[in-house]
């Protein structure tokens, strides 16, 4: 498949070298310097200018392109390549927008400014922060067909009644799979079998109902779970902040805000009635103690820059916050963001990649979440008559796949379906599955 | 020093609407012709007077292309020369016009010039304060005495709100003349066209106006209300709406009976709501009405003060109760009646009596008096300090709390899930603040000048007297109370209440502006 981006950016870049492995990237940029760098860095073809220009799109073959992503830092110049790419192809466009009204208006309106398919950066970033916040101990939680159906990645505490245990030990729920687990250290996750043994620090993924789900962090941290998350605090009135904390107030989440600029504290204060926000440098230990930000259960970081986040999220912490969860925008700190403390850090360009990537698999996947590290993915694929599940039962059906895949859920209609060996699935059925990353080319296309 | 400001441009553009002022002037002078019980030269006369000035007036300037400080002089101005062309009426009537023709109501209060502009004064500011201790057909025309009902309805809704209604050359900055008019924290713009809103809020209330006076005809027609003939009810209709309080009897609404005294309430009430929300409830957004956070505490605090009086008429002793209007006392119906229809009267700041409340219990009077300080809503008739300001006020209090805790929060003060401009909240406080600062000045004043000319009034008749001018309510206490007048008082201090009346009128910042060096120099 040809894919064109345009804006080669930290998010361009991102996809362009994620996607540039199984298809043929063409990178629009108006900076030279960074065409050249990419030009070299990745295997794609880059062409400098401006992506709204038709005369720049034509030389970098906007007729051949399947996918155009507009992917710059400016909303208003994503939109405007993807109403020009309109006019002159069919390729399917997808935009990143930072604005929420663009995409409140894009969902009412499908199509609206040309766009096949929008991606609102800090809005991906903030439902993924809340669906860690509605999921203490989890690091990770993907909502699949239509939200029946929950991935979790879980770290398992040295001290959690689990940690020691089999697999098949674990597995008391029936509607929940474990699909994934990966050792402390390992490169990349791995199927289980009954016999594998969870340790302590390792990591562990299940698809299954939300409520299994729910329990099953229970059983993995009996104490941190059993209180339900009633206060956060975030760090940081950016987009994204503001955007989560909208949706915990939804859920009836006491929330407060910290945020250093007094334009923007007063803003924020202007737009949340029932939040309180405070404009104060969130880094000053006697202001985090007046304010008991030891009584939070969550410290949500959004400062905007990484170093601030993770400062921030650390005093917090120390002070006696339960849980923190950060915003990292270089994907790189992921892990040491974690090593030295925060409980989940959340990189936005990462949950974008996933949104986008969705629309550049080869066939009908239709939602995809990435297991770091390695690459594998959780990925949900509606079945129809030519896979090679079809009419068949379970066992058959993995016969014919490769290792490295294991069927996590299945919905018929909407209603959760236990996957097992004897289960006949049929054509409309949607399955969940995990891919291992070396298999995940032959199984996308049999599936 | 040379002057900043085109005075001539504003003073051209008065000269217009006192030329406009010839035609509701018509209107006595068709109830003249009708009763015959004189008044008519006088009417003529005000007439071709206020014709002339006028015209004279706008040969002053050019007024097509008013500034921001011009219109503040004009609609300051236009109230000022309204009230002494409207004046005119009273003094032709008392003295005639030597060679002429007789005076109509010789001896008459009115024949005073400081007494005759202080009873215009209070009728076009709508407050209801009245020097006549002689209201009735035997000394005044049946024309003197609806002119002083007009004057009120006229300058309920607004002089210039009217001007800006029917004249065209006031499109453009009419916005701006409007808000000098009624400063209160925003004029919402019904239409995109400010002449449409302007038209919009006068037939809302000429509407309601009519309605009243068709229900309190229908009550005489039905024989609820034997004295409440169409020349009464008119003349009811026209000051309920206005928050006026003018009334062409004598005892006020007492006069009446207690089923006209119910009716008169709920028209009170919606005189003190905003007219711009009425409008909307009337076009069919009720919710608009209901849901207004200023609309609910305005009711709130009605009902409020209505159980607090109806608490203390029922159980506690009314002193001096006359007999037209029986017990009150153990009285549920009379208690509550007159609880309401006083509650609603103070708060809108209309004025009417439907019994002499100067001779209610202590407590009961002191409630009224602190009443007399809440006002209207904001877009609406009524005066004082009004509802708005009081529930922002109240919100930024709760709000400053918060903070006393917090100190590092910010916390927008909100009306109605919208956020306030600290600008706003700023202006409040000012405007609350100079409006007491004018109410402990008049008081001292008026102290001091009554004992000049060896008059002893009480401190509640003092305070009373200055706050009901000043929040255009009109009746105070004891000697100025509802059935009590104010002529008596010394020349001075009723030109100080016309004063009062005319800063209240116009929400004391647009007038007081006029006062500063830098609105004349810089």
């Amino acid at each position: 498949m040809r894919i064109l981006v345009v804006g080669a950016g930290e998010v361009g870049s991102s996809i362009a070298s994620s996607l540039s492995d199984a298809h043929e990237v063409v990178v629009v940029d108006v900076d030279p310097e960074r065409v050249e760098s990419l030009t070299y860095s990745e295997d794609v073809l880059a062409v400098t200018g401006d992506g709204t220009d038709l005369d720049v799109l034509r030389e970098a073959e906007v007729e051949k392109a399947d996918v155009v992503i507009a992917s710059t830092d400016d909303d208003e110049t994503n939109l405007a390549t993807c109403a020009t790419v309109d006019t002159v192809s069919d390729a399917f466009t997808i935009a990143r927008v930072e604005h929420t009204n663009y995409l409140d208006t894009w969902r009412e309106h499908h199509g609206a400014f040309g766009v096949d398919f929008m991606v609102c950066t800090d809005l991906l970033a903030a439902e993924a922060i809340v669906r860690v916040v509605g999921l203490p101990t989890a690091r990770d939680v993907d909502p699949f067909a239509g939200g029946s159906i929950q991935m979790a990645e879980f770290e398992v505490p040295e001290d959690s009644p689990i940690a020691g245990e089999t697999v098949a030990e674990a597995d008391r729920f029936d509607e929940l799979t474990f699909v994934a687990v990966i050792p402390e250290g390992a490169d990349h996750a791995s199927v289980p079998r009954g016999d594998t043994v969870i340790e302590g620090n390792s990591r562990v993924v299940v698809v299954g109902r939300p409520a299994s789900v729910r329990e099953f962090a229970r059983a993995i941290d009996p104490a941190s779970a059993a209180s339900e998350v009633e206060d956060v605090v975030i760090v940081g009135g950016s987009t994204t902040g503001q955007l989560t904390a909208e949706s915990l107030v939804e859920r009836g989440i006491s929330v407060r805000i910290i945020e250093f600029d007094e334009d923007r504290a007063r803003e924020l204060a202007e737009l949340l009635p029932s939040v309180t926000v405070y404009s104060h440098d969130a880094t000053d230990p006697e202001f985090l103690s007046r304010e008991h930000i030891k009584d939070a259960d969550v410290v949500i970081a959004t400062v905007g820059s990484d170093e601030r986040s993770l400062l921030a999220a650390l005093l917090a912490k120390r002070e006696g916050a339960e849980r923190t969860i950060a915003v990292v925008e270089q994907a790189r700190y992921v892990d040491l963001f974690e090593t030295v403390g925060v409980d989940v850090a959340v990189n936005p360009r990462r949950v974008t990649a996933e949104e986008i990537t969705r629309f550049t698999r080869e066939r009908r996947a239709e939602n995809v979440a990435i297991i770091e590290p390695g690459g594998a993915e959780v990925v949900e694929v509606e079945v129809d008559e030519d896979s090679v599940l079809a009419d068949r039962t379970i066992e058959e059906g993995m016969s014919d796949l490769p290792g490295g895949v294991v069927l996590g859920a299945i919905t018929r209609g909407g209603e959760y379906v236990t996957p097992r060996g004897s289960t006949v699935v049929k054509a409309g059925d949607h399955v969940v599955a995990f891919v291992q990353a070396d298999a995940l080319e032959e199984v996308t296309s049999k599936l | 020093m040379t002057i900043r400001v085109d005075w001539r441009d504003s003073l051209a553009l008065v000269g217009t609407v006192v030329k406009w002022l010839t035609v509701p002037l018509l209107a006595p002078v068709a109830v003249a012709l009708y009763y015959g019980d004189g008044g008519l030269a006088a009417f003529v006369a005000t007439i071709i007077v206020a014709f002339a000035a006028g015209s004279a007036l706008e040969t002053v300037g050019d007024p097509t292309d008013l500034g921001a400080r011009e219109g503040f002089l004009m609609v300051a101005l236009t109230w000022l020369a309204a009230s002494i062309v409207g004046a005119l009426p009273y003094l032709f009537a008392a003295h005639g016009i030597p060679g002429v023709v007789a005076a109509s109501a010789p001896g008459s209060a009115l024949g005073n010039p400081v007494n005759a502009l202080f009873e215009t004064m209070s009728g076009f500011t709508t407050t209801g304060a009245t020097v006549m201790g002689d209201i009735s057909f035997d000394t005044h025309s049946h024309a003197v005495l609806l002119w002083r009902q007009l004057t009120q309805w006229l300058g309920g809704m607004g002089i210039v709100v009217l001007a800006v209604a029917i004249l065209p050359e006031l499109s453009v900055g009419g916005t701006q003349l409007m808000e000098a008019e009624a400063p209160g924290p925003s004029i919402e713009k019904l239409t995109p066209r400010i002449a449409e809103t302007a038209r919009a809020l006068w037939l809302a209330y000429a509407g309601i106006t009519l309605l009243e006076i068709l229900l309190l005809y229908g009550l005489h027609r039905t024989g609820y209300a034997p004295n409440m003939g169409l020349y009464n009810a008119v003349a009811h209709g026209l000051t309920t709406m206005a928050t006026g309080g003018f009334s062409p009897e004598a005892r006020s609404i007492e006069a009446f009976s207690g089923i006209v005294q119910w009716v008169i309430v709920p028209f009170m009430f919606a005189a003190g709501t905003n007219f711009a929300l009425i409008w909307q409830a009337l076009t069919g957004d009720t919710e608009a009405l209901f849901g207004d956070s200023e609309f609910r505490f305005y009711l709130g605090v009605v009902g409020t003060v209505t159980a607090l009086l109806a608490g203390l008429l029922f159980t506690g002793p009314v002193l001096g109760i006359r007999d037209a209007v029986g017990p009150v006392a153990g009285n549920l119906e009379a208690s509550l009646r007159h609880a309401a229809f006083q509650a609603a009267s103070i708060v809108t700041t209309t004025g009417y009596a439907s019994m002499d409340f100067a001779e209610w219990g202590n407590a009961s009077q002191y409630v009224l008096f602190i009443a007399i300080f809440l006002g209207g809503s904001a877009g609406s008739t009524g005066g004082a300090v009004k509802m708005v300001r009081w529930l922002v006020i109240l919100k930024s209090l709760k709000r400053e709390l918060f903070v006393t805790i917090h100190p590092e929060a910010v916390k927008p003060v909100r009306l109605g899930g919208r956020a306030l401009d600290e600008k706003a909240v700023r202006g409040i406080y000012a405007f609350t603040a100079v409006y007491f600062a004018l109410f402990v000045a008049g008081t001292i004043f008026v102290a001091i000048d009554v004992t000049r000319i060896e008059q002893s009034l009480t401190a509640l008749e003092v305070m009373s007297s200055v706050a009901a001018t000043l929040g255009n309510v009109g009746p105070g206490f004891g000697l100025v109370g509802p059935m009590g007048f104010y002529e008596f008082l010394p020349e001075t201090t009723k030109l100080a209440m016309v004063v009062l009346m005319w800063i209240g009128r116009l929400e004391v910042l647009p007038v007081l502006v006029l006062l500063t060096r830098a609105y004349w120099k810089s």
